[in-house]
Formats: C-alpha cells, sequence, structure tokens
C-alpha cells in the first residue's frame, strides 16, 4: 500500500521516463524528499515538462543554487528546488557539468523568479546561465575578480599578512 | 552698598588661541553614527539615560555628514560597503576624526572572509580604536574620551600641513 506522497514519487519518474528516457541519470528518496539527476542537456525541457504537465503543475520554484564538490568529474552543479503548490509535493532536481564549461540554461523564461538567484548562482560559482536576461554580479562587490564560493579559493580574505598560520595550529 | 567681592575686577587669563579652540572642540562633539551591526546596538545604549554620551558634549547625535565632527564607525562593514563608507568620510567638513568601534571595524574581527574589509584604516584614516566584541558602553566612552584628548590637543594649523595632506592622498582622498 503506498501512501499519496510514494504515489506521486513513482508517478513522476515514470512520466520522466517515459519522455525523457536516458536523461534520467538518477533518483532516490533522500530526507524524504524524491531527488533527481538530470542531463544538463534536458533540464531546460524537464523543467518545463514539470511546470506544464496539468497533474504535475510544479509551478513554485522554491531555490535554486549552486554546488561545487571538488572529487568529481563532473564537479560544478545547479540544484533546483520545485514546489507543486497543487499536490503540496516537493522534489529536487540536481544537474552536474565540467568546470571547464560551466554553462546551463537559464530558467527564467519559465520561472521569473529565476532571474535573481542565476545571477547569484553566476556571482558565487561562475555558472554561466544562457539566455539570462542580465546576467551580472548581485551580492558580491562589482570589482571582486574570482568566483568565492569555488573550492579553489581560499574562504580568508588573502589581503591579511598580520595572520602567522602557526598561531592556529596550520604550517 | 560695597560689592567688589562679587564683581571680581581686574581680573585676566593669558593662553594660546589653540587651547581656546581645542577647548570649544572637544566639548562639542557632533557624532556621525554609522552603526551595521551590534556595535550600533551597544551605541544606542551608550546614548541612552543610563550612560548619558551627552554629558560629553555630544548632545548632538547627526545624520548628515556635513555637519559632523566625528565619524564612528560600528560594526562590520563588507567590500561592497567601503565606498559607501568613504563616501560619508569625504562629505564631511575638516576638522574630522575617525572613530573605529568594535573588533569588526577595527580589523575585520572574526569575519575573516573574502566579502569582508578588515579593518576601516584601509579606506579611511582613523584616530581611535575601541577593542571589544561589541564594546562596553564604558568602552565607547572611554574611546571618546581618548578622541576628545585628541581634539583639544590638536594644533589648529595640522589640518594645512603637509603630513596631513600626505596622509589623504595615501588614501586617495583630495
Amino acid at each position: 500500500m503506498f501512501s499519496i506522497k510514494e504515489e506521486l514519487n513513482n508517478n513522476i519518474i515514470s512520466k520522466l521516463t517515459i519522455r525523457f528516457g536516458n536523461g534520467i541519470l538518477f533518483h532516490e528518496l533522500s530526507y524524504d524528499t524524491l531527488c533527481i539527476t538530470i542531463d544538463k542537456n534536458i533540464i531546460f525541457d524537464c523543467i518545463d515538462y514539470l511546470y506544464k504537465e496539468e497533474t504535475l503543475k510544479y509551478r513554485f520554484l522554491t531555490t535554486l543554487c549552486g554546488i561545487h564538490y571538488l572529487d568529481s568529474e563532473k564537479s560544478i552543479g545547479v540544484i533546483y528546488h520545485l514546489h507543486s503548490l497543487t499536490n503540496n509535493h516537493r522534489i529536487r532536481i540536481k544537474s552536474f557539468t565540467e568546470i571547464e564549461n560551466p554553462v546551463f540554461p537559464s530558467i527564467t523564461t519559465i520561472f521569473n523568479a529565476a532571474n535573481w538567484m542565476e545571477r547569484e548562482t553566476y556571482d558565487f560559482f561562475g555558472i554561466i546561465f544562457e539566455n539570462h536576461p542580465n546576467l551580472k554580479r548581485i551580492l558580491n562587490a562589482d570589482d571582486i575578480n574570482y568566483f568565492p564560493m569555488r573550492k579553489e579559493y581560499p574562504i580568508e580574505d588573502t589581503t591579511r599578512d598580520d595572520k602567522n598560520d602557526n598561531m592556529f595550529g596550520r604550517s | 552698598m560695597e560689592n567688589t567681592e562679587k564683581t571680581g575686577d581686574g581680573g585676566y587669563l593669558t593662553g594660546k588661541l589653540d587651547h581656546l579652540v581645542g577647548l570649544a572642540r572637544k566639548n562639542s562633539i557632533w557624532p556621525l553614527p554609522l552603526a551595521t551591526k551590534c556595535c550600533g546596538i551597544e551605541f544606542m545604549a551608550t546614548m541612552g539615560a543610563h550612560y548619558d554620551f551627552a554629558r560629553f558634549g555630544s548632545e548632538k547625535l547627526s545624520f548628515s555628514p556635513r555637519q559632523c565632527d566625528v565619524l564612528m564607525v560600528m560594526g562590520t562593514i563588507s567590500k561592497k560597503m567601503a565606498p559607501v563608507v568613504k563616501e560619508i568620510y569625504v562629505q564631511m567638513s575638516e576638522p574630522r576624526w575617525v572613530i573605529a568601534v568594535g573588533a569588526c571595524a577595527s580589523s575585520g574581527g572574526i569575519f575573516d572572509s573574502y566579502s569582508v574589509l578588515q579593518g576601516i584604516d584601509k579606506i579611511i584614516p582613523v584616530d581611535v580604536y575601541i577593542p571589544g566584541c561589541p564594546p562596553r558602553p564604558e568602552q565607547i566612552i572611554d574611546g571618546l574620551m581618548k578622541a576628545q584628548e585628541l581634539i583639544g590637543n590638536e594644533h589648529l594649523r595640522r589640518r594645512h600641513s603637509k603630513e596631513y595632506q600626505e596622509l589623504l592622498k595615501k588614501y586617495g582622498i583630495e
């Protein structure tokens, strides 16, 4: 006997698999929320489908953010949280790509709310959203010349010269 | 009726104009509070009836830079905020002084981060640093009294001196 939520989860997976086939790379239930990893090339179509499909109606973008895993091959990614208000159901969608070419399609044509979130993701991770109407820095100072949330950059301020690493147990 | 004792005729004092001007300046400081964080809350307590900042002649807090004498920067200044702080300092008229209140304004404090300015002395000259995270009202009053000492003893020609011009030039302020 499935609960309503489990039924919805299975329904989404089967619908997406029928439509997109191999594009759906991986799915799991983590922290009680369905989490789907999707190929970068179909991310726009997939979110568009989830938005328009009459029984699903994922029409609220809860959040959108970037992530950087140093140890995996496709290290840089974008995570979308979608909410269906009619079903009261949330899903997470992840998509990864190589750091050498961090380009994702912009979903601002589907969700206007994605505009500033994509700008923030660009600001901190340097992910370029194609067809974004105004892709420039939003939170950091305009003259900053790197993407501070990427793992290869130090989190500390680099202009300080009065900090001796020995004092902090580092050498 | 004989009244000579009360009028006290014939007395005079000699002194330098510097001292007189210094005395007047140091006892009528108008602070400009730039409160961005928790040190600002401590400053509010300092301004309140219990600690009563007004005792030192700082009755009038002004939020207009052109009419202020002392800029009090209280709280973390992010790198994006830095040009704003500098602009406020530039808009103040001479003579002007700066007090950095709290660890963040003095050195960046615990926020050793890509987005936080590591002390406001990176962008504007600072006269008095007040340590503490946040400093107690007594410390803020102590800091103001240190500033009063500086202001009272300042030479009248200091702002025209070559050293002062060079100091400002170092910070890119004309």
